[in-house]
């Protein structure tokens, strides 16, 4: 699998089919029993914990539900990774801050705590504080979960907006299809740990591949069956037959 | 047959896992110590949580202080009173909350007031990716969340447990002398007199920076510990008041056979 440069893509699959824990190998925060992940020129799980944390400040990840920092202010949230990792002034922090908030549309919303956020809101400002540091190589966690229609096109677009205006590198897990396809550039489908199907949202559209038209069209059967495996219906009702 | 085997088999995987859990938090303990460099040069952080541990423990110090102060002082004037010696009412009172109720009271309601608060907050960042995040900003979390914590509970132990006993003897005081009658003169001069200031005092500062340690370390090591789910969280946070508790007044013995043998 391979992310080339100012790309989006999305890796799909079913739940359990090993997306989370493929980014978490990006990160670094697992280390593959086979196999590597290079990222930069740099075996990632080779480093040591130092020449990672310097890798990571290289990386950006949006979690599943933000992961704000719930004792910060949304300013702080944003603020955070600039106080930490530079020697920046404040009032040069706060120009960046609010640039990245206005990115989003939520300059108004500097002081509000997390807990007064919307899903929607906290996803957005999750997004800005990704993109505190100007990542090379951006990493969202299922953007989409739990988003009505509305916030779930805005974080659409920010993401690919995002992603040219910094010339980044995103990936993007996800289960939905729809507003995924309109806004990536290729697409990995995964089951059990491997890529089953991968190409362009249009050819993915128009594949017959029996796994990938089930997907895409939201069929309730198909190569991924509607029943889990058990024992027999019959035998689970207790019928003589 | 087979039950007697089960049986030894789960008794042995719990000393197994205790023993287990007892290295993972002495790793934990070290690393903590390993990354406070960071806490020191930037001592907001250790003041942000010495009001969330320390000053917000200030009411329930200073009420359980002055019941326990009353309390001892109506107690101890009906043993007194016994022997004709009521007025040593102010050095059993004093030594009482300095040497021993000081120290382990104070600690065991920091250790179900801020103790069970910081491992329920460490818990809930980690449950809800909070942590991870940090991990990925390339922020060490032990060193961000873990080490200011750990330093505002150490520093907050001593001076609560001073406070918990000065507050004590004030009770003390306004049952005895007010209430009672106790001459005040002979409360306080036969108290200064007898409560030494190395063998008393300090030895109680001792004992409440160590409880501050371990009170400190349980609580944020089940916190960090916890599985990211919310009956992990519960869970961890009745283990750290349970284990606190336990620790302290186990401590408490040794620290006291120690420090006041023969004394």
């Amino acid at each position: 699998m391979t992310f080339p440069k100012g790309k989006l893509i999305a890796i799909m699959g079913l739940s359990g089919c090993g997306k989370t824990t493929l980014l978490r190998h990006i990160g670094g925060a697992l280390k593959p029993d086979r196999g590597y992940v290079k990222f930069d020129g740099q075996n990632i799980h080779e480093l040591n914990q130092d020449g990672l944390y310097a890798m990571r400040r290289k990386m950006g990840m949006l979690f599943q539900f933000g992961a704000l920092f719930t004792d910060m202010s949304v300013y702080d949230n944003v603020a955070f990774q600039m106080r930490e990792h530079t020697d920046l002034p404040e009032d040069l922090i706060h120009n960046l801050v609010m640039m990245k908030l206005h990115a989003v549309g939520l300059r108004g919303a500097q002081y509000m705590m997390p807990s007064e956020l919307s899903g929607g809101m906290a996803r957005r400002v999750a997004l800005a504080r990704t993109m505190a540091l100007d990542p090379v190589l951006v990493m969202y966690d299922e953007p989409f979960a739990g988003l009505d229609p509305i916030s779930m096109t805005v974080i659409g677009d920010l993401i690919r907006s995002l992603n040219d205006t910094l010339g980044a590198t995103s990936i993007i897990v996800t289960h939905d299809i729809q507003e995924s396809l309109k806004i990536v550039d290729y697409v990995y489908f995964m089951a059990q740990g491997v890529i089953v199907a991968e190409g362009t949202p249009a050819e993915l559209r128009v594949s017959e591949k029996d796994f990938v038209r089930q997907f895409v069209h939201g069929e309730m059967d198909g190569p991924v069956p509607f029943h889990y495996p058990g024992v027999d219906y019959r035998q689970a009702l207790n019928l003589r037959v | 047959m087979m039950g007697v085997v089960n049986t030894i088999r789960a008794i042995g995987h719990r000393i197994i896992n205790a023993v287990w859990r007892i290295g993972v938090a002495s790793r934990f303990f070290f690393l903590t110590l390993l990354y406070s460099g960071n806490s020191f040069r930037r001592f907001h952080l250790i003041i942000k949580e010495l009001f969330s541990s320390g000053v917000m423990s200030l009411i329930i110090i200073v009420v359980a202080g002055l019941f326990v102060g009353m309390v001892l002082g109506l107690q101890g004037y009906e043993t007194l009173k016994r022997y004709g010696s009521e007025s040593a009412l102010g050095v059993m009172v004093a030594l009482g909350l300095v040497r021993e109720l000081g120290p382990v009271m104070a600690a065991l309601l920091f250790a179900s007031r801020a103790g069970s608060a910081m491992t329920a907050e460490i818990g809930l960042m980690k449950a809800t990716e909070q942590i991870s995040a940090m991990e990925m900003m390339a922020v060490n979390p032990i060193a961000r969340i873990v080490a200011p914590r750990f330093w505002a509970g150490v520093i907050s132990m001593p001076l609560l447990a001073a406070l918990f006993s000065a507050v004590g003897i004030f009770g003390g005081y306004l049952v005895g002398v007010v209430q009672i009658g106790v001459d005040a003169g002979s409360f306080w001069s036969q108290m200064q007199a007898a409560v030494d200031f190395r063998e008393d005092i300090m030895n109680g500062m001792i004992k409440s920076l160590v409880f501050g340690v371990v009170v400190t370390v349980i609580a944020l090591f089940e916190g960090f510990d916890a599985p990211p789910t919310a009956e992990g969280v519960s869970g961890a946070t009745t283990r750290t008041v349970v284990t606190s508790s336990l620790a302290i007044l186990m401590l408490d013995f040794v620290l006291t056979a120690i420090m006041f043998r023969g004394a």
